[in-house]
């Protein structure tokens, strides 16, 4: 008996520990200030679980922004993240949960499986959706299929992008590579169960074709492939790549330039907006990633002077150098907040009514955005945001752009 | 002493089928009023998949006795090939019942196929050889998924594997390799949810209690004397694990029509996992202890988890550690039987099964 009364008092001690933990962590992220002028914005994100890294991060850069418009006094924003484990089915619970709460404007799912789910259900209830990261193109829909010309999914009217859609980076990146003559045998390495990385693909791979490219070899991984990257190498290095495109994310970029590294291949690498990160990555060599060269819309050791306080503010708060989804939901804050100040809406204007003010404003010739990621941003009716991708290469540990 | 010697089997059916009932009548009512928050209008469905994919698994693993960690993968299958019919037929059957219908028996029987397929050469391993054969045969129909490609045009239906490009212009993706199925029309309700875990509780009940139960019952005790007089192992073996399958199916297709994206990453390895923990946890051979563990251990941290944000899933973990050591401790058990008077001897003799 003792047994079980000395376990049941150990849960209790963790619960109520934990409680605690998740208490102060609410106080401390969100305004608890009921002013009849604070908008209520929700999003959804990976918190946790082998994401987490991005939905935290898009989470800690709206909250700057949040913290910062409402020092400004004026309209006031009130921040509510859940997370959605990055899976399409979670997210609609937390989507919910935010419903229930009383979210007037979705920043939408930080990556681009739940996305597509959240983007179907906040357009169904049309509330607003800027999202930060998602860049798959069924989370826009009204996006003709390269492969057959025809529309899958319709157009969601309420949702918006502040990425490049994944289209948009390959045939970009394909583009450079032939403009700048980086390379003449190329070899291309993505994961092909991931919706970022085989969307880039799927349109790099017609583009390069038309540019005449010379790709000689195609290797794809997986989830449960992405530690062991020894064929891919193998492969590329046997059929003489000189240059070797990654459409992913860092982390299994890392592996890649480590991997190759220990084979005695040294290439010349070309990534995509989700390679940014890797100098931050906890015991990566950045000597690995010297002359890494990457499209991406965000620097965090630009010289610009909105870019170098937000670093300072984010580097302050969270003790890390913030990476591209950071400075992307920041811009969306800001976005929300530029089409807001002069409108009367408070915390009693339904969402529907603020999302229609939005959508309006948003697709508006007038409005341009500067931010952190782009300037003079602007977004059409079909979602996408129109901005340049700016080329860098990684020199002595830090980005340098490359034009 | 009549009503007693019906009890047993056909009581605690009924407690289950009245349970179950009484649950779908209660949302109902609190959902048409206005009293259900979205969180939970937006769980009903995945809840009722998950309830049947717990009560298929029960079947195997509690009924016949075989542990298999690849029953997401019969969901897997379900999911796809309900949904790709649904898709299909979406101009043709224009009443969204009829659809919902075809799309979860056109689910049930893939699933029953491949149940049938896979049962033939892994039903001959036992034990720990059955469970790892089951959870390669959970990451093949993943990484199957992953690569296959299925599009309608003018011309008619098109598979393609690894490769994407079979269409002419025009023509529509369905399941669109690692992007999966998007742009599903959600046509699962709550009620479809709740005839399917009837019918599948009906059919579980009802074969428990036949002569093929009490075979795959007593294969499930002891092989080696069921063999003895004359039971065929192989048959029934086969008909439980097949049973089971064609309800994993249905649960798929369920799921996956009242969802709006499903992708083949969804049914890996950790989904199998889950549905066993629901299986575990409610009880082997008990559906009601299932139903409900299915429903709370998924609803739990969607809602009243969530409060801790991001030390959900830690507590998670630590909440189903202490329900598996306090259910499973005989102390506590006495003590709840004893608190439950008149209940006490039925309890014994069901915990001594």
């Amino acid at each position: 008996m003792k047994k079980i009364i000395s376990l049941v008092l150990a849960v209790l001690l963790v619960v109520t520990c934990f409680t605690a933990c998740g208490n102060t962590d609410k106080d401390g992220s969100t305004d608890t200030n009921t002013n009849t002028k604070t908008i209520k914005i929700g999003g959804t994100g990976p918190l946790t679980g082998g994401a987490a890294i991005y939905g935290n991060a898009a989470k800690n850069g709206a909250q700057i922004a949040v913290d910062e418009i409402n020092a400004l006094g004026g309209i006031k924003f009130e921040l509510n993240y859940q997370d959605d484990v990055n899976d399409a089915e979670k997210t609609v619970t937390a989507y919910n949960t935010l419903k229930d709460w009383g979210m007037q404007i979705f920043l939408g799912s930080v990556t681009s499986k739940p996305a597509v789910a959240t983007s179907a259900e906040s357009n169904s209830d049309n509330i607003f959706f800027l999202t930060p990261s998602a860049s798959a193109t069924d989370v826009l829909g009204g996006v003709e299929n390269p492969l057959t010309g025809s529309v899958e999914i319709d157009r969601k009217n309420n949702v918006f992008q502040m990425c490049f859609v994944d289209p948009n980076q390959g045939a970009a990146s394909a583009q450079y590579i032939f403009d700048k003559k980086l390379g003449e045998k190329i070899a291309v390495i993505y994961k092909n169960d991931d919706v970022y990385s085989t969307g880039i693909y799927n349109s790099f791979a017609p583009k390069a074709k038309e540019l005449g490219l010379n790709v000689v070899s195609v290797t794809t991984f997986t989830d449960d492939t992405s530690t062991d990257f020894s064929v891919q190498i193998a492969d590329a290095k046997d059929k003489g790549a000189d240059l070797v495109f990654l459409p992913m994310y860092y982390e299994a970029a890392a592996m890649i330039f480590t991997q190759a590294n220990n084979a005695g291949y040294t290439p010349k690498y070309f990534g995509v907006d989700g390679m940014d990160g890797i100098l931050t990555l906890d015991g990566f060599d950045t000597k690995l990633a010297e002359g890494v060269m990457l499209l991406t819309p965000f620097n965090a050791d630009s010289e610009d002077e909105s870019i170098k306080k937000f670093v300072a503010t984010y580097k302050e708060k969270f003790g890390e150098t913030p990476n591209q989804f950071a400075a992307d939901a920041y811009d969306c804050i800001y976005a929300i907040y530029n089409m807001l100040k002069d409108e009367s809406v408070d915390s009693k204007t339904s969402a529907s009514d603020i999302c229609d003010i939005l959508v309006k404003k948003i697709t508006a010739d007038s409005f341009k955005l500067d931010g952190l990621t782009g300037e003079s941003m602007s977004w059409d009716a079909t979602g996408a945001v129109s901005k340049y991708p700016k080329g860098m290469i990684i020199k002595n540990g830090a980005y340098v752009g490359l034009d | 002493m009549g009503k007693r010697k019906i009890s047993k089997n056909t009581r605690q059916s009924f407690i289950t089928y009245g349970v179950v009932i009484a649950a779908y009548i209660l949302l109902t009512v609190l959902a048409s009023t206005g009293a259900l928050s979205s969180t939970f209008k937006g769980l009903l469905v995945p809840v009722c998949a998950y309830i049947i994919a717990a009560i298929s698994l029960n079947l195997t693993v509690g009924v016949l006795g075989e542990l298999s960690l690849g029953h997401a993968g019969f969901m897997s299958v379900g999911a796809f090939s309900g949904a790709t019919v649904a898709i299909a037929l979406k101009d043709s059957v224009p009443s969204e019942w009829v659809r919902l219908l075809i799309a979860v028996i056109v689910g049930a029987f893939f699933a029953a196929i491949f149940g049938f397929i896979v049962g033939i050469p892994v039903l001959r391993l036992r034990g720990d050889y059955l469970a790892i054969v089951t959870l390669a045969f959970g990451e093949i129909i993943k990484t199957i998924v992953t690569n296959l490609y299925i599009g309608k045009d003018a011309s008619g239906m098109h598979i393609g594997f690894l490769d994407g490009d079979i269409l002419e212009r025009g023509g529509k993706m369905i399941l669109n390799g690692p992007n999966g199925i998007s742009g599903i029309t959600k046509i699962s309700t709550f009620t479809s949810g709740f005839i399917i875990i009837m019918i599948c509780l009906i059919i579980i009940f009802n074969l428990v209690n036949s002569r093929s139960g009490r075979a795959i019952m007593a294969l499930r005790d002891n092989r080696i004397a069921a063999e003895s007089v004359g039971i065929n192992i192989t048959k029934y073996k086969l008909m439980a694990f097949v049973i089971s399958a064609s309800m994993a199916g249905a649960a798929g297709a369920l799921y996956a029509l009242g969802q709006n994206t499903v992708t083949a990453n969804k049914f890996d390895f950790n989904t199998s996992i889950l549905i066993l923990v629901f299986v575990v946890l409610g009880g082997l051979g008990n559906m009601l202890g299932s139903v409900i563990s299915a429903t709370v251990l998924y609803v739990l941290p969607e809602t009243w988890l969530r409060q801790f944000s991001d030390y959900r899933m830690l507590i998670y973990a630590v909440v189903l550690i202490a329900v598996m050591l306090v259910t499973n401790n005989s102390k506590i058990r006495a003590l709840v039987s004893r608190l439950i008077p008149g209940k006490n001897k039925d309890k014994e003799d069901e915990k001594n099964v």
